[in-house]
C-alpha cells in the first residue's frame, strides 16, 4: 500500500507541477526498479519489503502487464498515422491557409528571401489569365501552375495538332485533336492539383473581353496573331491590368510588361498598326525553333511570378529582345507615345 | 562609319535613323531605339547616327 500511494503522489504532483507525462512516467520506472531492487537484495521478512507489499513475482508481473499495454498503444497510434498519410490529400479551395502539403510544395520559393510565405499567399491568391495555349502558353501555363497561381485562365479555340508538338509542351501525342484548352488544363491539374484552371475553348473578342479582363489581376498574351494581339492590349488597358506580351517568330522573342496605368506604355505605343501582310509571318509559314517559345514562355511566367510578389525589377517599359541563334539578349527602354490611340484617353500621360 | 544594327556590325552613310531605315530596306511599321533607348516615329529623320551607335530596328512580331 505505501508504494501505491507514493505512485499516487508522484503522479499527482508531477501533474500539479506540470511536468511532462514521460518524467511523471520515467519516476514511476524508477520506483518500480527500486521495488523489485529492494525485494532482490533484501532479506525476505524485512519492515520495508512487508512496507511494499505483495512479492517480487507480483512486481514482475505489473511491469510486463505496463509495458505490454503501453506497447500496444503506441502500434496503435502508428498504424493510425500511417492509415491517414496514404489516404489521397484533399484539394482546398484557392484561399485560405496553406496545407502542410501546398508548404512542402512550395518550400523552395518560401525560402526565396524575395518570395518568402507572404509572396506565396499572393501567388496563391492571385488570377492570371493567359490568352493562347500554344508555344509560348504551354511553358508560361505549366509555370503557373507549378508555381501555385491559384487561379489560372487560359482562352484559345484551336486543337491540338500533331504539328503543334514539336514546341507546345502542354500538349501530348495522346491528345491531338483535343481543345488545347481542355489539354492545358489536363497538364496542368496533373502537375498541380491546388490550383484552379479555368479553361475557355473559344477565341476572344472584343464583345467578351471586358468582363473577362475584370476577372483577373494580370494578363498573359502568347497569342498567334496581330487582331487577337491588339484586341488583347486595348482591353488590358480598357481594364488597367498589366500585361505580359510574349511574340516570337523563327530565332528571336519580344518580350514586354505593357501598363499605363502606371505610367508604362502599352504596346499600341511601341507597335500602333499591324505590319503588312508577310512582314511578319506567321509560325506555319517561317519556322520556328522548337526550345524558342520554351525560353520567351517561361520568361513570361518569370515575369508574372515577379510582378505578383512584387520581387525585383519588372519589365514595366522595357521591351527584351531574345535573338536565340546569336545568343544575345538586348533590353530597350520604351516610352508612351502621346497621341496613342489606344492608351492616350484612357490614362493620360503625365 | 560601323554601327551595330540589331546586334550585328554594319556599314552605313546614313546620317539620321530616318536614312537609315530608308537603306536599310524597313517599312515605316517598326519600332526604333537607338543606344537602348526608344526613338517615336516623328523624331526619326532629326536623330542623328554617329560612330558606334547601337540602333534596334523591331518589327512587331505575332507568333505565340
Ligand atoms: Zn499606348
Amino acid at each position: 500500500m505505501t508504494v501505491l500511494l507514493a505512485a499516487l503522489a508522484l503522479v499527482a504532483l508531477g501533474y500539479v507541477a506540470g511536468l511532462p507525462r514521460r518524467l511523471i512516467g520515467l519516476m514511476l520506472v524508477m520506483l518500480w526498479l527500486a521495488v523489485v531492487l529492494a525485494h532482490l537484495v533484501l532479506p525476505e521478512g524485512t519492515g520495508l519489503l512487508r512496507a511494499t507489499g505483495g512479492n517480487l513475482r507480483g512486481w514482475l508481473a505489473l511491469g510486463v502487464v505496463v509495458v505490454v499495454v503501453l506497447g500496444y498503444r503506441a502500434g496503435v497510434s502508428r498504424l493510425r498515422k500511417g492509415a491517414l498519410a496514404s489516404v489521397a490529400t484533399p484539394v482546398p479551395p484557392a484561399s485560405g491557409p496553406f496545407s502542410d502539403t501546398e508548404l512542402d510544395r512550395y518550400a523552395r520559393h518560401i525560402v526565396l528571401r524575395e518570395v518568402g510565405g507572404a509572396g506565396q499567399r499572393r501567388l496563391k491568391g492571385a488570377r492570371v489569365l493567359v490568352v493562347g495555349a500554344g508555344g509560348l502558353g504551354s511553358p508560361a501555363l505549366l509555370y503557373l501552375a507549378a508555381a501555385g497561381v491559384g487561379t489560372i485562365g487560359v482562352i484559345d479555340d484551336d486543337t491540338v495538332s500533331n504539328s503543334n508538338l514539336q514546341r507546345q509542351v502542354i500538349h501530348s501525342d495522346a491528345r491531338i485533336g483535343m481543345p488545347k484548352v481542355f489539354s492545358a488544363q489536363a497538364a496542368m491539374t496533373a502537375l498541380n492539383p491546388f490550383v484552379t484552371v479555368r479553361p475557355y475553348n473559344r477565341r476572344l473578342t472584343a464583345d467578351e473581353a471586358p468582363a473577362l479582363f475584370a476577372d483577373y489581376d494580370l494578363i498573359l498574351d502568347g497569342s498567334d496573331n496581330f487582331p487577337t494581339r491588339l484586341l488583347v492590349n486595348a482591353a488590358a488597358v480598357a481594364a488597367g491590368k498589366p500585361l505580359i506580351s510574349g511574340a516570337i517568330a523563327q530565332w528571336e522573342g519580344q518580350l514586354g510588361l505593357f501598363d499605363p496605368a502606371s505610367g508604362a506604355p502599352c504596346y499600341a505605343c511601341i507597335f500602333p498598326e499591324a505590319p503588312a501582310e508577310g512582314l511578319a509571318p506567321a509560325c506555319a509559314e517561317a519556322g520556328v525553333m522548337g526550345a524558342l517559345p520554351g525560353v520567351v514562355g517561361a520568361m513570361m511566367a518569370a515575369e508574372a511570378i515577379k510582378e505578383i510578389t512584387g520581387a525585383g525589377q519588372s519589365l514595366r517599359g522595357r521591351l527584351l529582345i531574345y535573338d536565340a541563334l546569336w545568343r544575345e539578349n538586348r533590353t530597350v527602354g520604351l516610352k508612351r507615345r502621346a497621341g496613342c490611340a489606344v492608351c492616350g484617353g484612357v490614362h493620360p500621360a503625365g | 562609319m560601323t554601327i551595330t544594327l540589331n546586334g550585328a556590325p554594319l556599314q552605313t552613310g546614313a546620317t539620321t535613323l530616318a536614312d537609315l531605315l530608308h537603306e536599310a530596306g524597313f517599312g515605316p511599321k517598326v519600332a526604333t531605339a537607338r543606344n537602348g533607348a526608344f526613338v517615336p516615329a516623328g523624331l526619326r529623320a532629326s536623330t542623328p547616327i554617329t560612330e558606334g551607335d547601337r540602333i534596334e530596328v523591331l518589327a512587331p512580331m505575332q507568333g505565340g
